[in-house]
């Protein structure tokens, strides 16, 4: 069994372990880490409820091995209130309704975040495309393109 | 499989960031997580365990020469670039290589230069970054065009170009996309560098002319000239998706407006992409007129080869690429009018 030893800094705090190369990155997070707020929607990297920020990058984190995020820095949803304040993706999907059953909103939320930190100041064209590889299946798109909207706006001041 | 063999059950400890890794000793301090009698298999989902890798090598060399090495002394290995076709092969067990080379450390992979005629692009180049790219955008419509659409915003933040191509599924966009361009793929291997034109680099679906012992580490666009122009038409279901068909076109004009160059390839309509020589040959030296790009895409649509499949039907996708031709057409002889 090929293992390996990483650090990574999730959400600010340094972790390391000894991973099995085979640890996809978003079994480390939920099983290791307990950070179960990344979802696992699909396993085929199509859905993009796991989607967390790999060195400031949106990525799927269950198309990536733990072992390659060594020395990354990652941010997950837990990541995203401070001192008990929510982040203005989070009151955004909060006041415009941008979840239903809300098993895609960790994804969206920090793809959002990702694409808001890009462009501050994105249409909705690019919302749209920005979130094109996170799926809702409630269908719920144009509430979460109003969340984003909204964080978009907050986050300016 | 029984639950010691998962790939998470070892322990992880808070570590103090200033502490050097080596340092942070036994892992004294028990896994922050205990299962106890949870069967985490039934917790996630039946089919969880099928969506595990089976176990491998991993490697990640710092060089190239490091990973030529090792490839040498280990033929079952594979190599690991964005992982965005790969990791889900793995997980599915589709293929189970006994080692992984990541080139993801190789820093100096990752590259777009332009000079001596060339766009060179490092093959660990990410399709983001390229899309990001103010020389791409302005000077390579063909290539700017294709990387926008290849598969979603999140893939595209791993998934590189020459990944793209090295992987070789017929329904990849950018092996077209080389192949309208007369692109150079640049092929490194433990006696060197050779070039293979992108015409004669895919052999077969997911098969192409690299060596076992080589590696795809570079990427030559002919820079185009004054009036060239190109682009890439692509049907596809849904964001995201592959291509039921696309038609990659890169065009040159003379002075007097005829067509002076003409590449066109297409995506997914057989087991490779697939040059549409004899659309080409009727096209140059050529007015480009509505009814001659018309002429043009007949003979494309001639040249695919499409299956049925769950995207539509032989026919449809026979008389799709037609349609994609001559929209391909319109678009890079606009562009090419235009600059």
């Amino acid at each position: 069994m090929s293992t390996h030893h990483i650090q990574v800094k999730v959400n600010g705090a340094v972790k390391a372990a000894e991973v099995e190369s085979r640890l996809l990155l978003v079994h480390f997070l939920r099983e290791s880490l307990n950070l179960t707020g990344t979802h696992i929607g699909c396993d085929t990297t199509s859905c993009g409820a796991c989607t967390v920020l790999w060195n400031g990058r949106a990525v799927k984190s269950c198309t990536l091995f733990a072992v390659q995020a060594d020395g990354a820095e990652l941010r997950t949803v837990e990541g995203l209130a401070q001192d008990g304040k929510l982040h203005p993706i989070q009151v955004g999907f909060h006041e415009k309704h941008g979840l239903q059953c809300g098993f895609c909103t960790p994804g969206m939320m920090m793809a959002s975040v990702a694409l808001l930190e890009a462009n501050p100041k994105p249409t909705e064209d690019e919302i749209r495309w920005g979130l094109s590889g996170n799926l809702c299946r409630c269908t719920g798109y144009v509430n979460i393109v109003k969340a984003v909207q909204q964080a978009a706006e907050q986050m300016q001041g | 499989m029984d639950k010691t063999e998962l790939p998470w059950n070892n322990p992880v400890v808070e570590a103090n960031a200033s502490a050097p890794a080596a340092r942070l000793g036994q892992y004294a301090q028990p896994p922050l997580r205990n299962f106890g009698s949870i069967d985490p298999y039934n917790r996630i989902s039946r089919e969880a365990k099928d969506m595990i890798p089976p176990p491998f090598e991993y490697q990640a060399p710092t060089s190239v020469s490091e990973a030529l090495a090792l490839l040498g002394k280990n033929p079952e290995a594979k190599v690991l670039a964005g992982g965005q076709s790969l990791i889900p092969l793995m997980r599915f067990r589709l293929a189970s290589p006994a080692m992984l080379v990541d080139l993801n450390r190789i820093g100096d992979l990752a590259y777009i230069k332009e000079g001596e005629g060339w766009l060179r692009i490092g093959a660990m180049t990410r399709e983001s970054d390229l899309d990001q790219s103010d020389l791409i955008a302005k000077k390579y419509p063909l290539l700017a065009d294709t990387t926008h659409v290849v598969a979603d915003p999140l893939v595209r933040n791993l998934s590189t170009l020459g990944g793209n191509l090295a992987h070789a599924d017929p329904a990849n966009d950018h092996p077209a996309t080389m192949i309208a361009y007369r692109a150079q793929i640049v092929a490194t291997g433990p006696k060197g560098e050779r070039t293979i034109p992108a015409s004669e680099f895919f052999k077969g679906p997911f098969e192409t002319a690299l060596a076992p012992n080589e590696l795809l580490t570079e990427i030559r666009i002919p820079a185009p000239g004054k009036g060239s122009g190109g682009a890439y038409v692509k049907m596809e279901r849904k964001v995201g998706d592959f291509a039921t068909a696309a038609v990659a076109v890169q065009v040159s004009l003379a002075k007097d407006g005829t067509l002076e160059r003409v590449g066109i390839a297409l995506t997914n309509v057989g087991l490779v992409p697939i040059q549409a020589s004899a659309a080409e040959k009727a096209l140059t030296g050529k007015k480009p007129d509505d009814a001659v790009l018309r002429q043009a895409a007949d003979l494309a649509a001639k040249a695919a080869k499409p299956e049925s499949d769950a995207r539509g039907s032989e026919e449809y996708k026979r008389a799709l690429v037609k349609t994609l031709t001559v929209r391909a057409l319109r678009k890079a002889v606009a562009r090419a009018q235009g600059g």
